[in-house]
This record gives structure tokens, C-alpha cells and sequence, in this order.
């Protein structure tokens, strides 16, 4: 489930940076307002970007990088006796 | 009469900073950490602004400006994507598990992080001296940019050497004494002062030549492809991989990562990390649209002048053209004195105290670190003297040199296989490739628009993973304290 879930914040992470730049828009000079519409693609995206993130930050913070509890280090527990033995077992490979 | 306003503005403005600094010294412990993090008790406001003034330097103001001024607004895109989003996600990636780290181990800089992992004095030292090498240009060129602008404001009056010795000697005074607290607090003034000016002047521009609609047209008749988005400067490539590599450098630029050990409590990180990408396109959207109508405003540039100034000087009061070049003398500061503090606790800490003196007190750190914020300056602003080169291809030049340790930095943090060899190997590669394609004519600077700095990062990345996987770990290698048992506190 982490590594479902991990995947699909990456994902949106992507998401989040190819489109910063409204590519679709390309040799486009609109104007609303006075002001290019690609432009008005960029800040809307920034609130986006922004709303995302504080999402994140209420779900899933930690996400990756914290060795919470059960869920995860489950799996970690084995590379962490690896780990140990991997030192000596280096050296003698 | 202009001259002594302007200046009477930009002096006042040094004096209020002085006087923030003064507060904070009173409250500063004389031991390193505190001098270096402020103890690691940073709140979010001061947090999110001082990293923002720390990131936006005189690129926001003067070289920023004059490319939208030249090539278009397209510049606003890029810089969003790298700061507003790449380095906000970096900000995560990066900034949060090295702030778990700090908090668990004690590190104040990158390079001792890196050093206590992988059991290795050499690479901490070698992080350290890659660091200085480009924080060194980049400081210089804040001086340049200072020393420019003010004889751009005086009109000659204050010769470039006499404007830029005054900003480094005022920096020296003031980052010696105040420490990163002090630091960190005249940032959120100077951020915050640079938000409300920017969107002053572009107002005030706007309002004078009648509102965006009328300032568009203008800049249609003068040069119609700039509104259009893209170009032959903005390419797809070429707008990528500015934004690459400048987000990921950013993210290992002393000043700027060692702000991730600073803050207090996770939820600063966290309000931080969300409020970043509007912060950004507030300052930018004024920012730049402002220097790419000034194309079509029918007022002369001189040769090797700022946008910015020239054209508030044309339609804003003087004691309001003077308060803006008082924000951007402000960004430069507080980019600068950050760096100053980094560059300075990066040699005490990396370089001084493991090959030096290796039982250094605290108390001894902390006047060796001022010592060193004193010689770094002095001797920036002297190579400033003899060799002032564009703002950009400078700064574009240290952006990159950073990148390149950006990828090997994040591979050990999220790898447990990363080899000792395999990081160091990485660093060197990527740091010996980039320094050929902008010294010897052999290697060359893009590839099929790519830039070599973008490049460089990919040779980083095959470099360190293709390294690690073919050398075993050194027996005193610490593989298990990026990973275990982190944020269960």
C-alpha cells in the first residue's frame, strides 16, 4: 500500500512539473487581458502546485523517507541484517 | 539633490538592518551551531523568507528583467518550474531528510553529513572545496551586481569600487555579528520588502502607460514574437534544462541547503514546503512582465545597463525609483551575508577542522568562522575589482557547478547501496566534466540543445550508481543511519 502510494505521489510530482510549462500552448500569443494566456496557464498552475502540496503535507509527509512503525520496516528488516553482514561479507568477496 | 535621496534611502535601509542585527546578537549563544542555525529554532514565516530572499539574488532584479526585456516573458516559466516546483519538491526530497538527519545526528553542513555516512574525511572535504569553488564566483557576483547598480543610481557618483567595497564592508560588520538569526530576520524584512515593491512598480508602470492591454500592445508593435510562447532562445530544451539544473542547484547551494538543518519543528518544513510555489509566481509575475513591457515602452537602454533601473527611473518618483534599488541592493545582501555564513562554516567545518586542527574548541569555531566570513569577502571583492563579468553567465556557471552534486547527494541519501568510491567517483566526474565544457573548447556546451550542465548530471548519475555497484563498501562505512529508525521520534 506505501508503495502504491509512493508511485502515485511521484507520479503527481511529474505531473506537477510538465505541465509548469503549458507546452500545448507552443508559438500561442493569446492575449486575456493583456496578459499572454499561457501565462495565465502558468499562475493557475502554481495554485495548483501549491494546493497539491499542502495536501501532501496533511497525507502523506513522511512518505519515502520515514521508517515508520510495521508497514514498511517489514521490508526493510532483512537489508538491515544484510547490512551488517554485507561489511564482512565485502571483504571477503 | 536625486543623489542624496537616493542614497539618504539606501543608507537608512543599512542602518534598520544593522539595527535587526543588533537585536540578534543579543540573543546568540557563542557556540557554532548558533551562529551557523540560529540552534536549529527557525519559525516558518522567517523560514519561507529567508530562503526565498536567499534564492532571489540580483537575478530577480537586474539580470532576470533584462532577459524578458531581450528574449521575452518566457523567463517567468522557467524560473516557476525551477523554484516554484522542482525546488520545492527538492525541498521535500533533499531539505526534509536532511533535516531529520540534522536532528538526529547534529550536522550543520552538507559535507559533514555526507562525511559521517560514508566513514570519510576526504569526501567531506571534497563536497566542502566543490562548494567553495562556485560560491565564490557567485559571491563576487553579487558585489558586481551591488557596485553596478549603485553607480547606475548616482549616476557616477559612487564608483563601482567605492559601491561595492561599501556593501561588502557593511556585510562583513553585519553577518559577524548577527549570525544566522539576525540573518534570517532582516531576510523576512528584505522579502517582504521586495514582494510589496515589485508589485508597486509594476503597478505604477502599468497605471502610467495605461494598464496591461495598452503596455502588451506596445510591446506587440515593437517585437510580436515575444508575447508568443517560445522562441530560438526559449526552446524546449533550452527551458528545461535551465530549469533542471538551476532547481537542483539551488538545492545544493551552501546557503540554501544548510537552511534545511535550520528549522524548528516539522510543520515549519511542511507550511514552508506548501506556501512556495504562489511565493515564487508572486514575485516573478511583476518582476519580469515589468522588464519584458519595458521592450515596448520606447525608452533607451545604454549599452550594459539594467532594465529595471533605467525604466523606473523614467516613470516612477526618484525616492521611489531609489526604494526599489534599495529592495535590490537588499536581495543581493541577503543572498550574499548567507553566503558568506555558508562559505565560512563549510571551511571551518569541512576543511579547517578535519585536516587542521582537529580539536578545535567551540568556542574557537566560532571566532575561526567569523574570521573566515572577513577573509571570504575581502577577497571576493578584490577579484570583483579586476574581472567584472556578466551577472549571468556567472551566476549560470555556479547554478550548473552545484547541479552536478545534486544527483550523487540524493543517490546516497535514498540508496543503501552507494559505495564510498561510488559518490566520490560521481562528484569528480560530473565536477571534471563541467569545468571542461566551460574552460577547453574540446568538450562543448550542449548536446543537441541539452545543456552540459544537464549533461553533467546524467554522467553523475551513471557515474555513482555504475561505480557502487561494481565496488563493495569500505568496512567503516555507516550504511544504516540514512534509513533506520528515522522520524520515529
Amino acid at each position: 500500500m506505501p508503495r502504491l502510494e509512493l508511485w502515485g505521489w511521484l507520479a503527481v510530482a511529474i505531473g506537477l512539473c510538465a505541465l509548469a510549462i503549458p507546452w500545448f500552448l507552443w508559438n500561442d500569443a493569446t492575449l486575456v487581458a493583456g496578459i499572454p494566456l499561457w501565462l495565465w496557464w502558468h499562475v493557475g498552475w502554481m495554485v495548483l502546485a501549491s494546493i497539491v502540496f499542502w495536501l501532501f503535507a496533511q497525507r502523506a509527509w513522511g512518505l519515502g523517507i520515514e521508517s515508520t512503525g510495521a508497514d514498511s520496516s517489514d521490508e526493510r528488516r532483512p537489508p538491515r541484517g544484510r547490512d551488517s553482514g554485507a561489511e564482512t561479507g565485502g571483504e571477503t568477496r | 539633490m536625486t543623489v542624496t535621496i537616493q542614497l539618504t534611502i539606501i543608507v537608512g535601509y543599512l542602518l534598520l538592518a544593522l539595527a535587526i542585527g543588533l537585536v540578534a546578537y543579543r540573543l546568540t549563544d557563542r557556540t557554532a551551531e548558533d551562529f551557523y542555525l540560529a540552534s536549529r529554532t527557525v519559525g516558518t514565516i522567517v523560514l519561507l523568507f529567508t530562503t526565498f530572499a536567499t534564492l532571489l539574488s540580483a537575478f530577480t532584479f537586474f539580470a532576470g528583467p533584462n532577459v524578458a526585456y531581450y528574449e521575452g516573458p518566457e523567463w517567468i516559466l522557467v524560473m516557476g518550474l525551477m523554484d516554484g516546483i522542482i525546488f520545492a519538491i527538492l525541498w521535500y526530497v533533499i531539505g526534509y531528510k536532511q533535516w531529520l538527519l540534522g536532528q538526529r545526528y547534529e550536522y550543520v553542513t552538507l559535507g559533514e553529513m555526507l562525511g559521517d555516512r560514508f566513514a570519510s574525511k576526504r569526501l567531506r572535504g571534497l563536497v566542502a572545496g566543490v562548494s567553495l569553488l562556485w560560491l565564490f564566483p557567485y559571491v563576487m557576483l553579487q558585489q558586481v551586481g551591488a557596485g553596478t547598480a549603485l553607480q547606475a543610481l548616482t549616476e557616477g557618483a559612487v564608483p563601482y569600487a567605492v559601491g561595492a567595497g561599501l556593501i561588502t564592508a557593511f556585510m562583513i560588520l553585519y553577518v559577524v555579528v548577527a549570525g544566522f538569526r539576525g540573518i534570517a530576520w532582516t531576510d523576512t524584512l528584505q522579502g517582504a520588502f521586495m514582494l510589496v515593491t515589485t508589485w508597486i512598480a509594476m503597478i505604477w508602470v502599468l497605471a502610467v502607460v495605461g494598464g496591461p492591454g495598452a503596455a502588451s500592445a506596445a510591446l506587440e508593435a515593437e517585437a510580436a514574437h515575444h508575447l508568443a510562447l517560445g522562441s530560438d532562445h526559449y526552446t524546449p530544451q533550452w527551458m528545461l534544462s535551465t530549469a533542471i539544473v538551476i532547481g537542483f542547484g539551488v538545492a545544493m547551494f551552501p546557503q540554501v541547503n544548510q537552511r534545511f538543518f535550520a528549522a524548528g519543528s516539522r510543520t515549519v518544513l511542511k507550511r514552508s514546503f506548501a506556501l512556495w510555489p504562489i511565493l515564487c509566481v508572486l514575485l516573478f509575475v511583476p518582476s519580469f512582465m515589468l522588464g519584458a513591457w519595458a521592450r515596448g515602452l520606447d525608452v533607451a537602454i545604454p549599452e550594459g545597463e539594467n532594465v529595471l533601473p533605467v525604466i523606473l527611473a523614467e516613470f516612477t518618483p526618484v525616492w521611489f525609483a531609489a526604494l526599489v534599488i534599495a529592495g535590490a541592493m537588499a536581495a543581493m545582501m541577503s543572498s550574499s551575508d548567507s553566503m558568506l555564513l555558508s562559505g565560512s562554516s563549510y571551511f571551518t567545518r569541512d576543511l579547517y577542522r578535519p585536516f587542521v586542527e582537529a580539536s578545535l574548541s567551540d568556542r574557537r569555531e566560532d571566532l575561526l568562522a567569523r574570521v573566515g566570513v572577513v577573509v571570504f569577502a575581502t577577497a571576493s571583492f578584490l577579484a570583483s575589482l579586476v574581472n567584472p563579468a556578466t551577472l549571468f553567465e556567472l551566476g549560470d556557471a555556479a547554478f550548473s557547478g552545484f547541479a552536478q552534486l545534486a544527483l550523487p547527494v540524493m543517490i546516497a541519501l535514498y540508496w543503501r547501496k552507494t559505495t564510498r568510491t561510488g559518490i566520490t567517483a560521481g562528484i569528480l566526474v560530473s565536477q571534471l566534466f563541467y569545468l571542461s565544457s566551460l574552460f577547453l573548447a574540446v568538450v562543448p556546451s550542449t548536446y543537441m540543445g541539452w545543456t552540459a550542465g544537464l549533461v553533467g548530471m546524467g554522467v553523475g548519475l551513471v557515474v555513482t550508481v555504475g561505480v557502487s555497484l561494481v565496488t563493495t563498501p569500505a568496512a567503516d562505512e555507516r550504511r544504516a543511519i540514512y534509513f533506520d529508525g528515522l522520524g520515529a521520534d
